[in-house]
């Protein structure tokens, strides 16, 4: 393992009596007591630590905490006030405009939390923004975008406006962006904190499949102990502007290095936080007029399923129905799924709590529905869901007997 | 009379009198160079005038009418309105101080536009020059619009450049404040991706603040446009030729009539103006 990026001893001060309240971190004064004497705000407070090579590093923290300060400085959109940023031994925070712009061209891009698209240009263009400032030929820098678009599954769109696409796809774009001109070092700031539950997950997903095969130093900043523990190699916590603790989600669960991680990862305990609308997954449905016994049964095949959903034209539940059912339907030569139709499916709300649901799905053969008022279909949860969200709960709590 | 002992003891500062010299001076000094600006924008804006004038009225109503259903989304108001007032000012025999008035304010507004963006770029990268710049334009803004033509007198003599240059002063500041503010409204989620992928300063200017700020710079624009419009009805004053030397010369004989028919002329010019730019403004941001 190499290290590709370090930081050591990075402090940011905002306000005018930056000397003064520097003198005071030096001391070691915490950010109320500097606030009181000064009247700065400490954004940052001397943090370090080193990002190796190929990982996904997290900058964990609530609002406020400095994470997105911190993020900022490493390709200084925001000046350090003191310490150091080496990216691959090079110090960042002491290089001239020119050598600067260079690094931001080819070796660190941007993921923002509200995507950053140009709302005046098209998806193309905005992919190839990258590479049209450092003076890149036409033809071949839409060449590298179309590229770079196609890996997102996003050519087609090539040529909307950003505001024509759904919030999901507007971040696959400007992850696309950032990728276009193949950077070692990818910052995304709460890249994924815009986004709904569901798409959120997708996202994360792709992410760590893209990794699988590109390898990118990428520092990801996140307020959501969840998402951290999902995509992060390593975890870095903070709290008023200081790193508390760096380690693996696993390390920080276990061992946590003071009172404010324990409190925040007591926080977060999954099962009582998570509802279903935190786990449920996108549902596989027939529709009760349109689909026959035939096109269910193709669908199962295709889906590997044993039993499906069924929904009317407006999205509501009407029951589910199960593979013998709709095979015994196709020899019998029936056209229509009401015949075979079972409607003693467990409904729940958006807002049960996944101890509730883990108590439903025990005692029922089918996935349970999540609904809304309307008895509209939101999505689905199955029975590996609720377990997956449970079981490192179960973890935290028998070691602590066993301690 | 209302006397003060204590104010009384102060004598009178003379600030006319500074002005007076200074404005002599500027005479004096750089006539060469006012007699230059004087002739060769009398040349131009004749040139233009007859230009105009050339083109037969009908194929220049069917131009502006065009213009203006294709700026108003190809809906029919405005090019009916276009077509009925255009045709009562010629019908009113008002057909060449229109051509004049028209010029009058493309320069006007040209020259504004080419000084006043820029200025408003400087200042919303500078906050020296922000904080410089801004009592000026208070300035311009606020003194009487006619204080602006004895200055233009002095330098430029009467006709139609100093009614050009008055009406400049007059109506730079929409065009120099919206293009600062469009700028500085920019989202700074914008700036902050430039920046990131590593935009030189022009480049981050003509990629992405500037065509953001479109918009808001478009408004000031028109703003401009109207401004010159208004004040070169003033400068009719000091001989600029158009529908406002119309509206002076019924003034002075107190007729009632033909100041009513030029004056009217002049709010039909100002709403084709102002509803075509506005359409052209919105239908770019849609």
């Amino acid at each position: 393992m190499t290290t590709k990026v370090e930081i050591k001893n990075l402090t940011k001060i905002f306000g005018k009596k930056e000397r003064q309240a520097l003198e005071l971190v030096r001391e070691g004064h915490s950010k109320e007591e500097i606030l009181e004497q000064t009247g700065a705000t400490v954004g940052v407070n001397k943090a370090s630590f080193k990002v190796e090579q190929g990982e996904i590093f997290v900058i964990m923290g609530l609002s406020g905490s400095g994470k997105s300060t911190l993020v900022r400085m490493l390709n200084r959109l925001i000046e350090p006030t003191e310490g150091n940023i080496l990216i691959d031994g090079e110090d960042i925070s002491t290089m001239d405009k020119d050598a600067l712009r260079k690094v931001r061209r080819e070796k660190v891009s941007m993921v923002f939390q509200n995507f950053g698209l140009f709302p005046h240009r098209t998806i193309l263009e905005n992919t190839e923004y990258g590479l049209e400032v450092q003076g890149v030929d036409k033809s071949e820098r839409q060449k590298k975008a179309e590229k770079a678009l196609d890996n997102a599954g996003l050519l087609p769109y090539k040529d909307q406006f950003p505001n024509q696409l759904s919030g999901g796809m507007q971040q696959r774009v400007g992850l696309a962006r950032a990728l276009a001109n193949d950077p070692e070092i990818l910052l995304m700031d709460e890249a994924f904190s815009a986004l709904d539950p569901l798409i959120r997950k997708d996202m994360q997903d792709e992410l760590l499949e893209m990794q699988e095969n590109l390898h990118k130093t990428i520092i990801f900043i996140t307020h959501d102990l969840n998402e951290s523990l999902r995509i992060g190699d390593r975890i870095a916590i903070m709290k008023d502007g200081e790193v508390v603790q760096v380690g693996t989600g696993e390390e920080i669960l276990t061992n946590p290095a003071d009172d404010y991680v324990e409190r925040f990862v007591e926080d977060v305990d999954r099962s009582r936080v998570l509802t279903a609308e935190n786990i449920m997954d996108k549902p596989q449905t027939l529709r009760l007029k349109q689909s026959g016994p035939r096109v269910a049964m193709q669908r199962m095949k295709a889906e590997n399923l044993s039993s499906m959903l069924v929904v009317d034209k407006n999205n509501v539940l009407r029951g589910y129905v199960t593979d013998e059912d709709v095979l015994e339907a196709v020899k019998a030569g029936a056209t229509e799924l009401q015949t075979i139709l079972r409607t003693d499916i467990p409904k729940v709300s958006r807002e049960t709590l996944v101890n509730e649901l883990y108590h439903i799905i025990h005692d029922s053969s089918t996935p349970v529905a999540v609904v809304d008022e309307h008895d509209k279909l939101l999505g689905v949860v199955v029975r590996s869901l609720v377990l997956g969200a449970l079981v490192k709960d179960q973890d935290r709590e028998e070691e602590t007997i066993n301690e | 009379m209302n006397n003060s002992f204590l104010l009384d003891q102060l004598p009178q500062i003379p600030v006319s009198q500074w002005m007076n010299d200074f404005i002599n001076w500027l005479t004096q000094n750089f006539s060469f160079l006012f007699g230059a600006i004087r002739d060769s924008g009398a040349w131009l804006m004749d040139g233009i005038t007859e230009l105009l004038l050339v083109l037969p009225p009908e194929v220049f109503i069917i131009l502006l009418v065009a213009l203006a259903f294709f700026a108003n989304g190809k809906k029919l108001g405005l090019p009916t309105f276009t077509l009925i007032g255009l045709v009562y000012i010629y019908n009113q025999d008002l057909w060449e101080p229109l051509m004049y008035t028209i010029t009058l304010v493309l320069v006007a507004s040209l020259l504004s536009i080419i000084i006043g963006v820029p200025v408003g770029i400087w200042m919303a990268k500078s906050k020296t020059a922000n904080w410089l710049i801004t009592p000026v334009l208070d300035f311009m803004q606020t003194m009487p619009a006619f204080v602006y033509l004895i200055p233009a007198v002095a330098f430029f003599g009467i006709g139609m450049v100093p009614g050009v240059f008055s009406a400049i002063i007059f109506a730079l500041p929409p065009t120099v404040r919206f293009t600062n503010l469009g700028i500085r409204q920019v989202n700074d989620e914008m700036i902050e991706a430039a920046e990131a992928f590593g935009s030189t300063g022009s480049q981050r200017l003509f990629k992405v603040e500037l065509p953001l700020a479109k918009p808001t710079i478009m408004a000031g624009i028109n703003q401009t446009v109207l401004l010159a419009l208004s004040m070169v009805v003033i400068a009719s004053m000091i001989g600029a030729p158009g529908l406002g030397e119309r509206v002076i010369n019924a003034l002075q004989r107190a007729q009632v009539g033909p100041g009513f028919v030029a004056g009217f002329a002049l709010v039909v010019l100002a709403i084709i103006l102002d509803r075509v730019m506005q359409g052209f403004n919105k239908a770019k941001n849609d």
